[in-house]
């Protein structure tokens, strides 16, 4: 079975190679692709009509390590009617970690697990009955399928571990399972960043007791310690929330590749300078690269109707 | 022992592989015939073996091996001289806990040290394997030995030693049932040279030792630590770092004296100075605890109260001929309630003088609403009433086919109104012109909620709806049984209580479930909303407070009986009526109870609330007003 996901796996690395920038259907349909140095705050926000989530991601290996762990997932789609116009996002991103393989199955086996299940329970019920909800909760689904990922991977990769932050976008609300130091970020039109999850390292753990300060937690040598990872021992506790959409701005997903080493203000420039996801991007991930590229990047932009 | 379970990103080693361990009937320096692996760890291992140079007894000793990960030659030099002193202190402790170090030495990357054969079982063990907690006099055996023998390692002179890694894993258990410290932590000298993102959490190190402070405070925090694993079996490895307030131990082990739990509580306080100063205070203090508990068993543990319950006294009170089964509403200086007695009453808000009283001809057990002059409220005689707020004139009715138990909405110059007969009615407000209503299949006793142009209610078979203004449905959602729980929005997001014992939360545009949770018995009670918190009630005696977005439990005060009346929040409190007869005043972060106050009934309404009065009609027949 290790086997299978290995083949996987190898396939979802040399695709991120090959075509380093793979055009996710959205954007080029995107009104506001074509002008690229221009304000995207605006400009994706309350002119299209139905609204839609605008979404595109970039990975980098890094400079420092030689092989990827990280995995992403992303789903934009918009089903519209006479009543309802209803957006469906899915946006995962994984950080492997372990010895041998088994990081990158670890990773791989979250965002595929997490993934299939929410199409599965979620999505395909949307299509299927109009008007009426499915019997399980959003929250439900997304935090039994986060477990079932961790058995998954308890059984299929021993040893590995992985973080996992999914974004599910449904209608007006936002619900985001987490698990470990990967980051799911708002943006405002205005440029402030808001981090929407709680890093489970014990360095985040002791700026919240106040014990460390936020700029004593950079530089700590252990800032890479998590004490809850998918696969790493029971019992996992993910922390699944749910959030009003916000109107405008953009959601960010990313590794801690790309927070631990490129500089805020240029993740929140790229996010609300370049209007192209897609570029937008690609520049956060060059600018992790530009600051050392410690670790794998993995960064998924969705700008919010 | 080293148990770190740490999962770690190796740089291509080029040396031999370093998960590789020494083999049964390897000789390691000529000496230690190996015999088996006792434990391994990110470190290295620990194996027990046979020294040699006794040839005619079987020496028993344990090898601990430590694998050098520095990969600059200076860094790995550093390491091997910090280990040889700390080996070398070591060598010269003598105490009954401590085994006794007889050797040292390094090969290539590795380090070794030759220490006694401890022939019992680690205290992590002993956890693992027993499925009943530990008796509160094993523990405290136990640990009044651990105090001995820290205070022994604190007070070394010329220098102390401080422990460093106290935890189950590291305390032995011998034949003579006495406790053996079995790690100095002096692998972590091996600790540097690492990166990439990890696993791993000590679970029993205090907060300050991750700033590089080593002190007798960091080892009685976790000596507590350990402590607290042993009683409550909850390993803080799997908790979040520093949580052991979140997890009482008589919560998970109610057989510890509160007593005991105390003198643990001291040892792991965040602040180095808010615990024992030294082991040799808190083994006096798990003394004295002992000596306590022996003598009073059932001491009790003291309430969080902090006003006596007779010390309030009600502002006044007003006497109707039945019980008071429903809210009252206070307007423009007016309480108006309505009674099992048929009567709506208009009472003065500030003295309870009787003002004036409608006679209709069926109970009254929902709240009134008020709009433009005029009191709108719903009878068991089927009709919907409309009266003026001053005198309390007739101006119009509105016949439903059912009791009505639903309390009126008013908006955008409407009533919305249930009814038994199963229908939601929608008038216009000033005349009473009925504009529609839509049929929903079974009584409607929750209180139309009225949102962005949508109408939200549940009935009684179960149903949730949403309908547009125009009275058609824009979506449903079916529960198992009754919602009589009245819905309320917040950031887009309806929340109600089911008899089907679970509160929900659904998008308020598709009616999708966000989430769901669980009370221990059916719900009726109305939620209120209030800084990201829900507050609601259950007839399983708890009121709750649910973290809105994560549906996570904050907190739930036990009352005596069913909860079906509703909660407000108010000035930093939550305000809640018991079937017990009390109102609960309750700090809203935390539950705590502010004070409470004893009617001469049950109380299933809401209380109503305005500037520094507090209004709440019991079963008893009366309505208190009380200072909030």
């Amino acid at each position: 079975m290790s086997g299978f996901w290995q083949k996987i796996f190898e396939r979802f690395k040399r695709q991120s190679r090959d075509a380093p920038t793979p055009p996710p259907s959205t954007e080029s349909e995107a009104p506001v692709a074509a002008e690229s140095e221009t304000p995207a705050a605006g400009a994706g926000s309350g002119e299209v009509d139905p609204p839609q989530l605008l979404a595109a991601c970039a990975q980098s290996v890094g400079l420092l390590r030689d092989h990827n762990e990280d995995s992403m997932f992303m789903l934009s789609t918009t089903i519209t009617g006479s009543d309802e116009q209803l957006p469906f996002g899915l946006y995962i991103v994984a950080d492997g970690m372990g010895g041998h393989s088994n990081g990158e199955v670890a990773s791989s086996i979250a965002v595929r697990t997490v993934a299939h299940r929410v199409i599965e329970r979620l999505y395909t019920p949307l299509l299927k009955s109009p008007g009426s909800s499915p019997e399980v909760s959003i929250q439900e689904v997304m935090q039994e399928s986060t477990l079932e990922a961790h058995e998954i991977i308890t059984r299929e990769a021993p040893g590995g571990g992985t973080t996992l932050t999914a974004a599910l976008i449904l209608g007006s609300q936002m619900t985001i399972t987490h698990v470990g130091d990967s980051r799911a970020c708002y943006i405002s039109p205005q440029g402030e960043l808001k981090v929407l999850t709680r890093d489970h390292s014990l360095v985040q753990r002791l700026v919240e007791l106040k014990q460390l300060s936020p700029e004593e937690a950079a530089i700590h040598p252990q800032r890479n310690v998590l004490y809850r990872a998918l696969g790493q021992g029971e019992p996992l506790e993910p922390d699944t929330q749910t959030f009003p959409l916000p109107e405008g701005g953009s959601l960010l997903i990313c590794s801690d590749g790309l927070w631990g080493a490129a500089p805020e203000n240029e993740i929140t420039q790229s996010a609300l300078h370049i209007s192209s996801p897609l570029e937008a991007c690609q520049r956060m991930v060059d600018s992790a690269n530009q600051a050392g590229g410690p670790d794998n990047i993995s960064v998924i932009l969705v700008r919010l109707p | 022992m080293d148990t770190y379970r740490i999962t770690q990103n190796l740089d291509p080693e080029p040396n031999r592989d370093l998960t590789q361990q020494l083999q049964a009937g390897e000789t390691l320096a000529g000496r230690y015939l190996i015999d088996s692996v006792i434990g391994v760890g990110g470190m290295g291992a620990v194996y027990r073996a046979r020294d040699l140079h006794f040839p005619n007894v079987v020496k028993l000793v344990a090898v601990k091996e430590m694998v050098n990960l520095a990969p600059d030659p200076m860094a790995r030099a550093t390491i091997i001289r910090n280990f040889e002193r700390e080996a070398n202190i070591l060598a010269t402790l003598d105490h009954r806990a401590i085994p006794r170090i007889y050797d040292y030495f390094t090969i290539n990357e590795r380090s070794y040290l030759v220490l006694e054969y401890v022939n019992g079982k680690d205290l992590e063990a002993i956890i693992n394997e027993r499925q009943e907690p530990l008796s509160e006099l094993q523990v405290v055996t136990w640990a009044i030995e651990l105090c001995d023998v820290l205070h022994f390692l604190h007070t070394l002179k010329p220098e102390p030693i401080v422990f460093r890694d106290m935890k189950p894993s590291n305390v032995m258990v011998n034949q003579q049932d006495h406790i053996v410290l079995v790690d100095f932590g002096i692998a972590k000298t091996f600790q540097t040279g690492q990166r990439g993102t990890m696993i791993g959490t000590e679970g029993y190190s205090p907060p300050e030792q991750y700033r590089g402070e080593a002190t007798p405070q960091a080892d009685i925090y976790a000596l507590g630590a350990t402590l607290h694993h042993l009683m409550t079996r909850r390993d803080p490895r799997l908790e979040a770092p520093f949580s052991f307030a979140e997890r009482p131990i008589r919560k998970y082990n109610p057989n510890i004296s509160p007593e005991l739990e105390a003198v643990i509580f001291k040892a792991l306080q965040y602040n180095p100075e808010d615990r024992f100063r030294t082991a040799e205070e808190m083994k006096k203090a798990l003394l004295a605890a002992a000596k306590k508990t022996g003598l009073l068993p059932h001491v009790p543990f003291p309430t969080a109260s902090t006003v006596e319950e007779n010390q309030i006294r009600p502002v006044w009170t007003f006497e109707c001929e039945d019980e008071i089964r429903g809210t009252p509403l206070f307007h423009d200086g007016i309480v108006y309630t309505g009674s099992y007695d048929n009567n709506l009453y208009a009472l003065s808000a500030a003295d309870g003088e009787f003002q004036w009283k409608y006679p209709t001809e069926g109970g009254i057990v929902s709240r009134p609403a008020a709009f433009e002059g005029h009191v709108y409220f719903g009878s068991e005689d089927t009709r919907l009433y409309v009266i003026t707020a001053r005198g309390g004139r007739i101006n119009w009715t509105h016949y439903t086919r059912g009791p009505v138990r639903s309390s009126p909405t008013i908006a955008e110059g409407h009533v919305f109104i249930g009814s038994d007969d199963g229908y939601l009615h929608a008038l216009n407000a000033a005349t009473g012109r009925l504009v529609w209503s839509t049929d929903a299949g079974s009584a409607i006793r929750s209180t139309p909620l009225v949102f962005h142009e949508n109408v939200y209610f549940g009935t009684q078979s179960g149903e949730f709806y949403c309908l547009n203004f125009n009275g058609s449905i824009r979506w449903r959602f079916s529960a198992k049984r009754a919602i009589t729980s009245s819905p309320v929005i917040s950031q887009g997001i309806v929340y109600f209580g089911s008899v089907d014992s679970t509160l929900y939360a659904l998008d308020c545009k598709s009616g999708w479930v966000i989430w769901r949770y669980r009370f221990e018995k059916p719900s009726i009670s109305t939620p209120c909303i209030h800084d990201n918190l829900l507050f609601t009630g259950a007839t399983d005696g708890n009121i709750y407070c649910i973290d809105a977005s994560t549906a996570k439990e904050v907190w739930r005060f036990t009352t005596e009986h069913q909860v079906t009346g509703s909660p407000i929040f108010y000035n930093d409190s939550v305000y809640c009526g018991s079937v017990d007869g009390h109102l609960y005043c309750l700090d809203y972060r935390t539950g705590r109870l502010r004070w409470k106050f004893m009617t001469g009934g049950p109380i299933t309404g809401t209380p109503a609330v305005n500037g520094d009065k507090i209004y709440i009609g019991s079963l008893d027949h009366k309505l208190y007003a009380l200072t909030a």
